[in-house]
Protein backbone atom coordinates (compact mmCIF):
# COMPACT_ATOMS: atom_id res chain seq x y z
CA UNK A 1 0.00 0.00 0.00
CA UNK A 2 3.02 2.38 0.75
CA UNK A 3 5.91 1.60 -0.99
CA UNK A 4 9.11 4.25 -0.47
CA UNK A 5 11.95 3.28 -2.88
CA UNK A 6 15.43 4.52 -2.01
CA UNK A 7 14.33 8.08 -0.36
CA UNK A 8 17.38 10.51 0.02
CA UNK A 9 16.98 13.89 1.40
CA UNK A 10 19.11 17.10 2.14
CA UNK A 11 18.94 20.31 4.14
CA UNK A 12 21.36 21.96 2.72
CA UNK A 13 24.65 19.87 2.58
CA UNK A 14 23.50 17.79 6.04
CA UNK A 15 21.62 14.67 4.58
CA UNK A 16 18.92 13.65 6.61
CA UNK A 17 17.50 10.24 4.97
CA UNK A 18 20.15 7.84 3.54
CA UNK A 19 18.16 5.83 0.53
CA UNK A 20 15.38 4.56 2.77
CA UNK A 21 13.61 1.72 1.63
CA UNK A 22 10.48 0.26 2.60
CA UNK A 23 6.77 -1.07 2.16
CA UNK A 24 4.01 -1.18 4.03
CA UNK A 25 1.13 -3.84 3.75
CA UNK A 26 -2.59 -2.78 4.66
CA UNK A 27 -3.31 -3.37 8.18
CA UNK A 28 0.49 -3.42 8.97
CA UNK A 29 1.11 -1.65 12.32
CA UNK A 30 4.90 -0.68 11.55
CA UNK A 31 6.91 1.46 14.91
CA UNK A 32 9.59 3.56 13.60
CA UNK A 33 12.23 3.87 16.48
CA UNK A 34 15.81 5.08 16.62
CA UNK A 35 18.01 7.95 18.38
CA UNK A 36 17.06 11.61 18.07
CA UNK A 37 18.17 13.05 14.93
CA UNK A 38 18.41 9.88 13.00
CA UNK A 39 15.14 11.16 10.39
CA UNK A 40 12.20 8.92 11.89
CA UNK A 41 10.04 12.15 11.43
CA UNK A 42 11.19 13.28 8.59
CA UNK A 43 10.77 9.92 7.15
CA UNK A 44 6.88 9.48 8.06
CA UNK A 45 6.17 13.26 6.78
CA UNK A 46 7.65 12.46 3.12
CA UNK A 47 4.72 10.33 2.93
CA UNK A 48 2.32 12.79 2.75
CA UNK A 49 4.92 15.52 1.61
CA UNK A 50 5.26 17.54 4.99
CA UNK A 51 8.36 17.06 3.91
CA UNK A 52 9.89 17.65 0.59
CA UNK A 53 12.78 15.09 -0.90
CA UNK A 54 15.22 15.28 -3.35
CA UNK A 55 15.70 11.48 -4.20
CA UNK A 56 13.80 8.12 -4.83
CA UNK A 57 10.21 7.12 -4.78
CA UNK A 58 6.83 7.05 -2.90
CA UNK A 59 3.61 5.35 -3.39
CA UNK A 60 0.77 5.93 -1.14
CA UNK A 61 -1.94 3.26 -2.55
CA UNK A 62 -0.87 4.06 -6.28
CA UNK A 63 -0.06 7.86 -5.69
CA UNK A 64 3.13 9.27 -6.77
CA UNK A 65 4.16 11.41 -4.01
CA UNK A 66 7.73 12.34 -5.72
CA UNK A 67 5.36 13.72 -8.64
CA UNK A 68 5.85 17.29 -8.42
CA UNK A 69 2.14 16.83 -10.53
CA UNK A 70 0.39 15.13 -7.57
CA UNK A 71 -2.52 16.54 -6.13
CA UNK A 72 -0.51 16.73 -2.75
CA UNK A 73 -3.82 18.11 -1.02
CA UNK A 74 -5.96 15.31 -2.17
CA UNK A 75 -3.12 12.86 -1.17
CA UNK A 76 -3.09 14.46 2.26
CA UNK A 77 -6.54 14.02 2.78
CA UNK A 78 -6.41 10.57 2.84
CA UNK A 79 -3.20 10.26 4.89
CA UNK A 80 -4.15 10.82 8.53
CA UNK A 81 -0.93 12.60 10.98
CA UNK A 82 -1.03 12.92 14.82
CA UNK A 83 1.55 15.23 15.89
CA UNK A 84 4.02 15.10 18.67
CA UNK A 85 2.45 18.51 19.71
CA UNK A 86 -1.07 17.39 19.38
CA UNK A 87 -1.84 20.89 16.65
CA UNK A 88 -5.35 21.56 17.27
CA UNK A 89 -6.89 24.46 16.25
CA UNK A 90 -6.92 26.94 19.25
CA UNK A 91 -9.57 29.31 18.01
CA UNK A 92 -12.03 26.78 16.93
CA UNK A 93 -14.43 24.41 19.51
CA UNK A 94 -13.50 20.67 19.80
CA UNK A 95 -16.38 19.94 17.35
CA UNK A 96 -15.17 22.77 15.18
CA UNK A 97 -11.48 20.71 14.92
CA UNK A 98 -13.17 17.67 13.60
CA UNK A 99 -15.60 19.22 11.21
CA UNK A 100 -13.40 21.79 9.49
CA UNK A 101 -11.84 19.94 7.14
CA UNK A 102 -14.61 17.42 6.34
CA UNK A 103 -16.58 20.38 5.63
CA UNK A 104 -13.54 22.19 3.56
CA UNK A 105 -11.91 19.45 2.13
CA UNK A 106 -14.11 16.96 1.43
CA UNK A 107 -17.02 19.19 0.89
CA UNK A 108 -19.45 17.31 3.62
CA UNK A 109 -22.57 18.42 4.73
CA UNK A 110 -22.22 20.48 8.41
CA UNK A 111 -24.80 17.35 9.48
CA UNK A 112 -22.79 14.55 7.96
CA UNK A 113 -19.81 16.38 9.28
CA UNK A 114 -20.52 16.78 12.77
CA UNK A 115 -22.29 12.94 13.07
CA UNK A 116 -18.96 11.59 11.65
CA UNK A 117 -16.81 14.11 14.20
CA UNK A 118 -19.05 12.94 17.22
CA UNK A 119 -19.35 9.30 16.23
CA UNK A 120 -15.17 9.38 16.82
CA UNK A 121 -15.29 11.90 20.09
CA UNK A 122 -17.67 9.56 20.96
CA UNK A 123 -15.23 6.41 20.54
CA UNK A 124 -12.00 8.45 22.11
CA UNK A 125 -14.76 8.63 25.28
CA UNK A 126 -14.64 12.16 25.40
CA UNK A 127 -18.06 12.95 23.82
CA UNK A 128 -18.38 15.32 27.66
CA UNK A 129 -15.65 18.19 25.75
CA UNK A 130 -17.48 18.48 22.53
CA UNK A 131 -17.83 22.42 22.76
CA UNK A 132 -14.54 23.11 24.53
CA UNK A 133 -11.77 24.66 23.44
CA UNK A 134 -8.45 22.92 23.29
CA UNK A 135 -6.84 24.59 25.88
CA UNK A 136 -9.26 23.18 28.00
CA UNK A 137 -8.37 19.91 28.00
CA UNK A 138 -5.54 17.80 29.46
CA UNK A 139 -2.61 16.79 26.91
CA UNK A 140 -3.98 13.34 26.71
CA UNK A 141 -7.87 14.33 25.94
CA UNK A 142 -6.26 16.97 23.64
CA UNK A 143 -3.99 14.51 21.71
CA UNK A 144 -7.23 11.83 21.48
CA UNK A 145 -9.27 14.82 19.66
CA UNK A 146 -6.45 15.10 17.06
CA UNK A 147 -6.70 11.17 16.54
CA UNK A 148 -10.34 11.62 16.31
CA UNK A 149 -9.83 14.41 13.83
CA UNK A 150 -7.80 12.71 11.37
CA UNK A 151 -10.21 9.72 11.73
CA UNK A 152 -13.11 11.78 10.70
CA UNK A 153 -11.19 11.95 7.10
CA UNK A 154 -11.62 8.12 6.86
CA UNK A 155 -7.84 7.82 6.24
CA UNK A 156 -6.40 4.97 4.10
CA UNK A 157 -3.01 4.63 6.92
CA UNK A 158 -2.75 7.08 9.68
CA UNK A 159 0.66 8.50 10.33
CA UNK A 160 1.82 9.28 14.06
CA UNK A 161 4.93 11.53 14.94
CA UNK A 162 5.89 10.42 18.41
CA UNK A 163 2.17 11.01 19.94
CA UNK A 164 3.01 10.67 23.30
CA UNK A 165 6.40 12.07 24.06
CA UNK A 166 4.96 15.64 24.68
CA UNK A 167 2.65 13.88 27.77
CA UNK A 168 3.17 13.50 31.35
CA UNK A 169 3.50 10.06 31.98
CA UNK A 170 -0.07 9.12 33.41
CA UNK A 171 -1.63 10.33 30.25
CA UNK A 172 0.62 7.88 27.60
CA UNK A 173 -1.63 5.15 28.43
CA UNK A 174 -4.64 6.98 27.79
CA UNK A 175 -3.57 7.72 24.15
CA UNK A 176 -2.06 4.32 23.50
CA UNK A 177 -5.23 2.75 24.36
CA UNK A 178 -6.51 4.76 21.43
CA UNK A 179 -3.77 3.69 19.57
CA UNK A 180 -4.21 -0.06 20.11
CA UNK A 181 -7.49 -0.18 19.68
CA UNK A 182 -6.93 1.35 16.21
CA UNK A 183 -4.20 -1.06 15.38
CA UNK A 184 -6.70 -3.86 16.53
CA UNK A 185 -9.57 -2.71 14.28
CA UNK A 186 -7.25 -3.16 10.87
CA UNK A 187 -6.30 0.45 10.77
CA UNK A 188 -2.53 0.44 8.86
CA UNK A 189 -0.37 2.40 11.30
CA UNK A 190 3.13 3.95 11.12
CA UNK A 191 4.11 5.19 14.04
CA UNK A 192 7.26 7.12 15.28
CA UNK A 193 7.72 6.20 19.39
CA UNK A 194 9.52 5.68 21.84
CA UNK A 195 7.50 3.51 23.60
CA UNK A 196 8.67 -0.14 23.18
CA UNK A 197 5.98 -1.37 25.50
CA UNK A 198 3.26 -0.60 22.92
CA UNK A 199 5.94 -1.52 19.74
CA UNK A 200 6.26 -5.14 21.48
CA UNK A 201 2.32 -5.64 22.74
CA UNK A 202 0.62 -4.25 19.07
CA UNK A 203 2.88 -3.78 16.00
CA UNK A 204 4.29 -6.62 13.74
CA UNK A 205 7.32 -4.44 12.54
CA UNK A 206 9.58 -2.46 13.75
CA UNK A 207 12.04 -0.16 11.30
CA UNK A 208 15.10 1.15 13.55
CA UNK A 209 16.76 4.17 11.91
CA UNK A 210 19.78 5.71 12.53
CA UNK A 211 21.39 8.54 11.33
CA UNK A 212 19.23 8.57 8.14
CA UNK A 213 19.60 5.40 7.18
CA UNK A 214 16.94 2.45 8.00
CA UNK A 215 19.19 -0.55 9.60
CA UNK A 216 16.63 -2.55 10.60
CA UNK A 217 13.41 -3.63 9.03
CA UNK A 218 12.27 -7.06 10.61
CA UNK A 219 8.98 -8.28 12.52
CA UNK A 220 8.34 -7.35 16.24
CA UNK A 221 9.73 -10.90 17.23
CA UNK A 222 12.91 -10.85 15.48
CA UNK A 223 13.76 -7.07 16.59
CA UNK A 224 12.67 -7.66 20.38
CA UNK A 225 13.33 -11.87 20.39
CA UNK A 226 16.76 -12.38 18.44
CA UNK A 227 18.24 -9.61 20.14
CA UNK A 228 21.68 -11.10 19.33
CA UNK A 229 21.03 -10.78 15.38
CA UNK A 230 20.36 -7.08 15.65
CA UNK A 231 23.47 -4.97 14.35
CA UNK A 232 25.11 -3.43 17.49
CA UNK A 233 23.50 0.38 17.29
CA UNK A 234 20.22 -1.44 17.34
CA UNK A 235 21.61 -3.67 20.16
CA UNK A 236 23.04 -0.32 22.00
CA UNK A 237 20.00 1.50 21.77
CA UNK A 238 17.59 -1.21 22.92
CA UNK A 239 20.13 -1.62 26.08
CA UNK A 240 19.48 1.83 26.45
CA UNK A 241 15.76 2.27 26.38
CA UNK A 242 14.85 -0.39 28.03
CA UNK A 243 16.90 -0.48 31.03
CA UNK A 244 14.70 2.03 32.78
CA UNK B 1 -1.67 83.89 32.07
CA UNK B 2 -5.04 84.01 32.02
CA UNK B 3 -7.04 81.09 30.46
CA UNK B 4 -10.80 82.37 29.78
CA UNK B 5 -12.81 79.58 28.62
CA UNK B 6 -16.11 81.63 28.51
CA UNK B 7 -16.53 81.73 24.85
CA UNK B 8 -16.95 77.77 25.36
CA UNK B 9 -20.89 76.89 25.06
CA UNK B 10 -22.62 73.86 23.12
CA UNK B 11 -23.49 75.43 20.12
CA UNK B 12 -19.56 76.03 18.97
CA UNK B 13 -19.49 72.22 19.25
CA UNK B 14 -21.76 71.72 15.83
CA UNK B 15 -20.18 75.26 14.54
CA UNK B 16 -16.69 74.25 14.50
CA UNK B 17 -15.80 71.22 15.77
CA UNK B 18 -18.67 68.30 14.61
CA UNK B 19 -17.45 68.05 11.14
CA UNK B 20 -14.00 67.99 12.09
CA UNK B 21 -14.12 64.87 14.69
CA UNK B 22 -16.40 63.42 12.52
CA UNK B 23 -13.78 63.77 9.42
CA UNK B 24 -11.20 62.45 11.84
CA UNK B 25 -13.03 59.36 12.70
CA UNK B 26 -13.95 58.52 9.42
CA UNK B 27 -9.99 58.79 8.20
CA UNK B 28 -9.43 56.54 11.09
CA UNK B 29 -12.15 54.44 10.39
CA UNK B 30 -11.62 53.72 6.78
CA UNK B 31 -8.04 53.61 7.11
CA UNK B 32 -7.80 50.82 9.64
CA UNK B 33 -10.32 48.57 7.63
CA UNK B 34 -8.98 48.94 4.18
CA UNK B 35 -5.05 49.44 5.67
CA UNK B 36 -5.50 46.08 7.62
CA UNK B 37 -7.20 44.42 3.97
CA UNK B 38 -4.56 45.64 2.10
CA UNK B 39 -1.77 45.44 4.68
CA UNK B 40 -2.98 41.34 4.85
CA UNK B 41 -2.19 41.23 1.56
CA UNK B 42 1.39 42.90 1.29
CA UNK B 43 1.80 40.45 4.28
CA UNK B 44 0.92 37.75 2.30
CA UNK B 45 2.59 38.69 -0.73
CA UNK B 46 6.24 39.54 1.03
CA UNK B 47 5.73 35.95 2.73
CA UNK B 48 5.09 34.49 -0.50
CA UNK B 49 7.47 31.88 -1.83
CA UNK B 50 7.33 33.84 -5.39
CA UNK B 51 9.91 36.48 -5.90
CA UNK B 52 7.24 38.21 -7.81
CA UNK B 53 4.97 38.59 -5.23
CA UNK B 54 7.34 39.09 -2.37
CA UNK B 55 9.53 41.57 -3.99
CA UNK B 56 7.08 44.35 -5.10
CA UNK B 57 5.63 44.23 -1.93
CA UNK B 58 9.15 44.46 0.49
CA UNK B 59 9.89 47.55 -1.81
CA UNK B 60 6.50 48.83 -1.16
CA UNK B 61 6.80 48.19 2.32
CA UNK B 62 10.14 49.42 2.86
CA UNK B 63 9.35 52.53 0.51
CA UNK B 64 6.60 54.01 2.62
CA UNK B 65 8.25 53.25 6.32
CA UNK B 66 10.85 55.43 4.89
CA UNK B 67 8.74 58.66 4.28
CA UNK B 68 7.57 60.94 6.85
CA UNK B 69 3.42 60.52 6.39
CA UNK B 70 3.03 64.21 6.41
CA UNK B 71 5.58 63.97 3.23
CA UNK B 72 3.68 61.66 1.61
CA UNK B 73 -0.17 63.57 2.26
CA UNK B 74 2.31 66.57 0.40
CA UNK B 75 3.21 64.79 -2.45
CA UNK B 76 0.03 62.82 -3.15
CA UNK B 77 -2.04 66.44 -2.70
CA UNK B 78 0.70 68.29 -5.04
CA UNK B 79 1.94 65.60 -7.60
CA UNK B 80 -1.20 63.35 -8.51
CA UNK B 81 -3.40 66.41 -9.89
CA UNK B 82 -0.67 67.49 -11.88
CA UNK B 83 -0.39 63.83 -13.35
CA UNK B 84 -4.44 63.54 -13.74
CA UNK B 85 -4.86 66.54 -14.89
CA UNK B 86 -7.48 68.02 -12.36
CA UNK B 87 -7.23 68.19 -8.40
CA UNK B 88 -8.76 65.53 -6.27
CA UNK B 89 -9.76 67.51 -3.27
CA UNK B 90 -8.25 67.21 0.33
CA UNK B 91 -10.66 64.94 1.48
CA UNK B 92 -10.35 62.20 -1.37
CA UNK B 93 -6.10 62.30 -1.15
CA UNK B 94 -5.99 61.95 3.12
CA UNK B 95 -8.16 58.83 2.47
CA UNK B 96 -5.73 57.48 -0.08
CA UNK B 97 -2.44 58.70 1.31
CA UNK B 98 -3.46 57.41 4.76
CA UNK B 99 -4.57 53.98 3.63
CA UNK B 100 -1.48 53.34 1.21
CA UNK B 101 0.77 54.58 4.28
CA UNK B 102 -0.80 52.68 7.25
CA UNK B 103 -1.40 49.27 4.99
CA UNK B 104 3.09 49.22 5.60
CA UNK B 105 2.57 49.19 9.19
CA UNK B 106 -0.52 46.84 9.07
CA UNK B 107 1.42 44.45 6.65
CA UNK B 108 4.35 44.29 9.06
CA UNK B 109 2.49 43.95 12.07
CA UNK B 110 0.52 41.32 10.48
CA UNK B 111 3.65 39.77 9.07
CA UNK B 112 5.12 39.15 12.24
CA UNK B 113 1.62 37.58 13.70
CA UNK B 114 1.88 35.16 11.23
CA UNK B 115 5.18 34.08 11.77
CA UNK B 116 4.53 34.28 15.28
CA UNK B 117 2.31 31.13 14.83
CA UNK B 118 3.77 27.52 15.79
CA UNK B 119 4.67 26.29 12.53
CA UNK B 120 3.08 22.98 13.29
CA UNK B 121 -0.44 25.15 12.89
CA UNK B 122 -0.29 25.29 9.42
CA UNK B 123 1.56 21.65 9.51
CA UNK B 124 -1.50 20.25 10.80
CA UNK B 125 -3.44 22.50 8.16
CA UNK B 126 -1.86 20.56 5.49
CA UNK B 127 -1.81 17.63 6.87
CA UNK B 128 -5.39 17.46 6.88
CA UNK B 129 -5.66 18.10 2.77
CA UNK B 130 -6.37 21.32 3.10
CA UNK B 131 -4.65 23.61 0.93
CA UNK B 132 -1.93 26.19 1.33
CA UNK B 133 -4.71 29.13 0.96
CA UNK B 134 -7.16 27.76 2.95
CA UNK B 135 -4.67 26.85 5.55
CA UNK B 136 -3.83 30.48 5.41
CA UNK B 137 -7.34 31.65 5.76
CA UNK B 138 -9.13 29.45 8.18
CA UNK B 139 -6.16 28.21 10.79
CA UNK B 140 -2.94 30.98 10.33
CA UNK B 141 -5.13 34.22 9.39
CA UNK B 142 -7.50 34.00 12.60
CA UNK B 143 -4.99 32.94 15.13
CA UNK B 144 -2.57 35.68 14.06
CA UNK B 145 -5.37 38.41 14.16
CA UNK B 146 -5.96 37.27 17.06
CA UNK B 147 -2.99 37.65 18.56
CA UNK B 148 -2.17 40.89 17.05
CA UNK B 149 -5.53 42.75 18.14
CA UNK B 150 -3.62 44.73 20.77
CA UNK B 151 -0.60 45.81 18.73
CA UNK B 152 -3.40 46.74 15.52
CA UNK B 153 -5.55 48.74 18.07
CA UNK B 154 -2.13 50.41 19.43
CA UNK B 155 -1.32 51.52 15.90
CA UNK B 156 -4.73 52.82 15.61
CA UNK B 157 -4.45 55.26 18.54
CA UNK B 158 -1.13 56.31 16.62
CA UNK B 159 -3.35 56.78 13.16
CA UNK B 160 -5.83 58.70 15.33
CA UNK B 161 -3.32 61.57 16.21
CA UNK B 162 -1.58 61.31 12.93
CA UNK B 163 -4.80 62.06 11.28
CA UNK B 164 -3.98 65.59 12.47
CA UNK B 165 -1.62 65.73 9.68
CA UNK B 166 -4.25 66.59 7.28
CA UNK B 167 -3.30 70.27 8.56
CA UNK B 168 -0.87 70.23 5.62
CA UNK B 169 -3.12 70.02 3.04
CA UNK B 170 -6.80 72.23 4.36
CA UNK B 171 -8.62 69.43 4.77
CA UNK B 172 -11.24 70.39 8.31
CA UNK B 173 -10.38 68.06 10.86
CA UNK B 174 -10.61 67.62 14.60
CA UNK B 175 -7.77 69.90 15.29
CA UNK B 176 -8.67 72.20 12.37
CA UNK B 177 -11.83 72.72 13.62
CA UNK B 178 -10.27 73.50 17.10
CA UNK B 179 -7.70 76.00 15.16
CA UNK B 180 -10.69 78.10 13.43
CA UNK B 181 -12.27 78.38 16.84
CA UNK B 182 -8.97 79.29 18.50
CA UNK B 183 -8.51 82.34 15.81
CA UNK B 184 -12.22 83.53 15.43
CA UNK B 185 -12.64 83.50 19.29
CA UNK B 186 -9.15 85.25 19.88
CA UNK B 187 -8.32 82.45 22.59
CA UNK B 188 -5.81 79.75 20.54
CA UNK B 189 -4.09 78.73 23.71
CA UNK B 190 -7.36 77.88 25.70
CA UNK B 191 -8.47 76.34 22.07
CA UNK B 192 -5.33 73.88 21.62
CA UNK B 193 -5.68 73.29 25.33
CA UNK B 194 -9.26 71.76 24.52
CA UNK B 195 -7.95 70.08 21.50
CA UNK B 196 -5.41 68.29 23.18
CA UNK B 197 -8.14 66.86 26.24
CA UNK B 198 -9.99 65.50 23.29
CA UNK B 199 -7.28 63.80 21.85
CA UNK B 200 -6.15 62.82 25.11
CA UNK B 201 -9.71 61.37 25.34
CA UNK B 202 -10.48 59.72 22.52
CA UNK B 203 -7.15 57.71 22.64
CA UNK B 204 -7.14 56.57 26.32
CA UNK B 205 -10.91 55.03 25.69
CA UNK B 206 -9.22 53.05 22.80
CA UNK B 207 -6.58 52.24 25.16
CA UNK B 208 -8.84 50.83 27.74
CA UNK B 209 -10.73 49.12 24.82
CA UNK B 210 -7.12 47.47 23.98
CA UNK B 211 -6.76 46.41 27.89
CA UNK B 212 -9.99 45.11 27.79
CA UNK B 213 -9.42 42.58 24.44
CA UNK B 214 -6.34 41.21 25.93
CA UNK B 215 -8.38 40.16 29.36
CA UNK B 216 -10.74 38.67 26.90
CA UNK B 217 -7.95 37.11 25.07
CA UNK B 218 -6.30 35.38 27.68
CA UNK B 219 -9.47 34.51 28.87
CA UNK B 220 -10.05 31.97 26.07
CA UNK B 221 -6.49 30.89 26.20
CA UNK B 222 -5.53 32.78 23.32
CA UNK B 223 -3.26 34.79 24.06
CA UNK B 224 0.45 34.81 23.91
CA UNK B 225 1.39 35.21 27.15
Amino acid sequence: MIKIQNVSKWYGSFQVLRHCSTSVAKGDVVVVCGPSGSGKSTLIKTINALEPFQEGEIWVEGTAVHDPKTDLPRLRARVGMVFQNFELFPHLSVTENLTLAQIKVLHRSKDDAVRKGLSYLERVGLSAHKDKYPAQLSGGQQQRVAIARALCMDPVVMLFDEPTSALDPEMVGEVLDVMTTLAAEGMTMLCVTHEMGFARRVSNRVIFMDQGSIVEDCTKDDFFGAEQSRSPRAQDFLAKILSH
Amino acid sequence: MNLDFSFYNWAIVSDYLLKGFIFSLKLTGSTTVFGILIGTLLALAKLSKHAWLSRPAILYINLMRAIPLVMLILWFYLLVPLMLGRPIGAEPSAYITFTAFEAAFFAEIIRSGIQALPPGQSMAGLALGMSPLQTMRLIVLPQALRHMIPVLLTQVIILFQDTSLVYAIGAYDLLKGFETLGKNFGRPVEAYLLAAAVYFLVCFLLARCILFVKLRLSVKGLAHD
